[in-house]
């Protein structure tokens, strides 16, 4: 201290202290700043949306129109809201690769934070079903007998009765829903995505959606059982009738071949 | 003229029989005969065929233990039990196991009963003529005695009242088997005509059970609805869906290109008949961006946008429409029963 106070009067003495000030303050704005900043929640609202703006222009607006209008290739994209977005993007359905009687499912493009930011752009266009939150998708503790009730009267016309999808007309079909997750199903259920018409919470409440949900992971998850043994796609007749005739009968003849084939004589011509 | 000539000169010159006689052989088509009987080592080695014995009581034996296994199974296994088995995945225990033992055990039998017939029983071939099947003269002869005789004893050519009668009565009799088939049922009346549909009546969401209302219905969406006052328990539930079911689409009224269909429906909130005009399968296979409606049964197609008009497959009819609007609580009702029969066509349909 004494060899500092000694040194006030040096020629410098301003410009360190000066520097300390600077060093100081710089330092508190950095500290302070970017806190300040987070607390302004609809300002974050409104960069996402800056960014899903940015995302949207680069990768949709080609085929729905630099304002989400829609174009001859693509459906106008007001209204649809964020849970269309977030089901047709997180499903990599979005952004089409080929024109064609339907769009699959294909590899996601974008990450979850970007799917948050173009469907936070798209929702700003027009109101809209909303993304769910996971509580709202989370089938643990639902009616999976009731779901069942319900998937054949409003789903299994389409996806079959446990879920591995069907024809349509003109090349188009309803997927499999094998692997697809709670969110997806539930998004899908409220938006109506492609040929699918929508199942509103007007006419179809939250409760039961997550009942439809239970019961597809019952029939048709990853550790679903299949009381039968191989269950030939559970597809229905079709398929186990073309297994029966084509492996069981042609067993059949081919044991009656293999005993006609063998003589029993004991000198063999 | 000239065309006899050339048919004529076409033909072969005729046979001379001393000059071109052919040597005809004795008998052109003589039987071969059955070739030399070749015997089994079973024929000529009693060990062998001992061997053989064994061999099909063991498949017998087996077949039992299979028998026994089947019934064990089906006490020892509950219902429900899942285990997984390789290359199956996982199976439920008890059909695993039945079907395994049942088809052994018909297996088995089988396999014996053929190794049996191979190996042991006599297999010497025999030819075995045929015989004619026409009875010999004096027999016929006999038979036509008998009747000529029977004929005149009865005196059925001269009572002539008799004869008639009788034929009478044979073919009156047939008739009373014939009134019997009126008890196939009842006739089916008026009910392939009428459905639990009528004027007032609530339409109620079949996932709620609750009113519907047309806020509720947004476009592109899909509901089935059945008539207000029809229980699920009810005893003729399954009757009465099977004719009332319906579905509920919304397409903007200006896409709705008939105009009866337009004024039936409420806002463009359209109900139509669940049940396919072909055979009557439920349809509901609905792609809400071109508003058509495939059957899965016969894939007959039709559009809701213009009055369900059949564009594909063999339905012969345009799925009945019915008229809706709202009451005064707001809740979306039947303006009557629908105009005309649902589901497939009956000869008095008209």
């Amino acid at each position: 201290m004494k060899k500092l106070s000694a040194r006030r009067r040096h020629p410098l003495a301003a410009v360190v202290v000066l520097l300390l000030a600077l060093a100081a303050t710089g330092g508190l704005y950095a500290a302070f700043a970017p806190a300040g900043k987070a607390q302004a929640d609809d300002t974050a609202q409104s960069l996402a949306i800056d960014e899903g703006k940015k995302l949207y222009s680069v990768g949709c607006a080609s085929c729905h129109g630099s304002g989400g209008q829609g174009t001859t290739d693509g459906p106008s994209l007001v209204g649809v809201g964020s849970a269309a977005v977030d089901f047709q993007v997180g499903t990599g359905r979005m952004p089409a690769q080929q024109p064609g009687a339907q769009v699959p499912k294909k590899k996601v493009i974008y990450n979850q934070a970007q799917i948050d930011q173009l469907a936070a752009y798209v929702a700003s266009l027009g109101a809209g079903p909303i993304t769910p939150k996971q509580s709202q998708v989370d089938p643990s503790g639902a009616d999976v007998a009731k779901g069942g009730d319900l998937f054949r009267t409003n789903c299994a016309q389409c996806h079959n009765f446990t879920g591995k999808g069907g024809a349509l007309t003109d090349g188009k079909y309803a997927p499999d829903l094998e692997g697809v997750s709670p969110k997806h199903i539930y998004e899908a259920m409220q938006t109506g995505p492609q040929s699918m018409p929508s199942f509103p919470d007007s006419t179809m409440p939250e409760q039961e959606k997550k009942d439809i949900i239970a019961y597809i992971k019952t029939v048709n998850g990853d550790d679903s059982a299949s009381p039968g043994g191989l269950s030939l796609g559970g597809l229905g007749p079709v398929s186990e009738g073309l297994f029966g005739w084509i492996f069981g009968l042609g067993g059949l003849i081919a044991i009656a071949v293999w005993v006609a084939a063998h003589t029993a004589k004991a000198k063999k011509s | 003229m000239s065309s006899q000539e050339i048919s004529e000169e076409g033909l072969p010159a005729e046979q001379d029989t001393a000059h071109g006689a052919v040597k005809v052989a004795d008998d052109p088509f003589a039987d071969p005969g059955l070739p030399a009987h070749r015997p089994r080592i079973q024929d000529i080695d009693e060990r062998a065929a001992k061997r053989s014995e064994r061999t099909v009581a063991l498949m017998f034996t087996l077949s039992m233990l299979a028998t026994i296994g089947f019934i064990a199974s089906y006490v020892i296994f509950p219902v429900d039990k899942i285990v997984f088995i390789w290359p199956f995945g996982h199976v439920s225990a008890l059909n695993f196991s039945l079907g395994l033992t049942l088809g052994l055990a018909l297996f088995l039998i089988g396999a014996g009963a053929v190794h049996w017939a191979r190996t042991l029983m006599s297999d010497v071939e025999v030819a075995d003529d045929r015989h004619p099947i026409e009875a010999t003269p004096e027999v016929k002869a006999k038979v036509l005695a008998d009747f000529a005789d029977g004929a005149r004893e009865s005196a059925i050519g001269r009572r002539k009242l008799i004869r008639n009668t009788m034929f009478g009565a044979l073919a009156l009799v047939p008739l009373s088997g014939v009134v019997l088939l009126r008890d196939l049922g009842p006739l089916p009346e008026k009910k392939l005509r009428n459905t639990l549909w009528a004027k007032g009546k609530q339409l109620v969401n079949m996932n709620t059970m609750e009113p519907l209302r047309p806020e509720d219905v947004v476009v592109g969406s899909l509901t089935f609805a059945m008539p207000e006052g029809l229980e699920e328990d009810a005893h003729d539930f399954q009757n009465q869906i099977a004719k009332a079911a319906l579905m509920i689409v919304r397409i903007e009224p200006d896409d709705i290109k008939d105009k009866q269909s337009r004024e039936w429906a409420h806002e463009g909130i359209v109900a139509f008949s669940k049940i396919c005009t072909h055979v009557g399968c439920p349809i509901s296979l609905y792609e809400q961006q071109t508003h058509h409606v495939l059957c899965p049964c016969h894939q007959s197609t039709f559009d809701l946008s213009d009055g369900a008009r059949v564009i594909f497959g063999p339905a012969g009819h345009p799925l009945p429409q019915l008229r809706i609007g709202v009451n005064s609580e707001g809740n979306l009702e039947a303006l009557g029963d629908f105009a005309e029969p649902v589901g497939p066509a009956f000869w008095e349909r008209g």
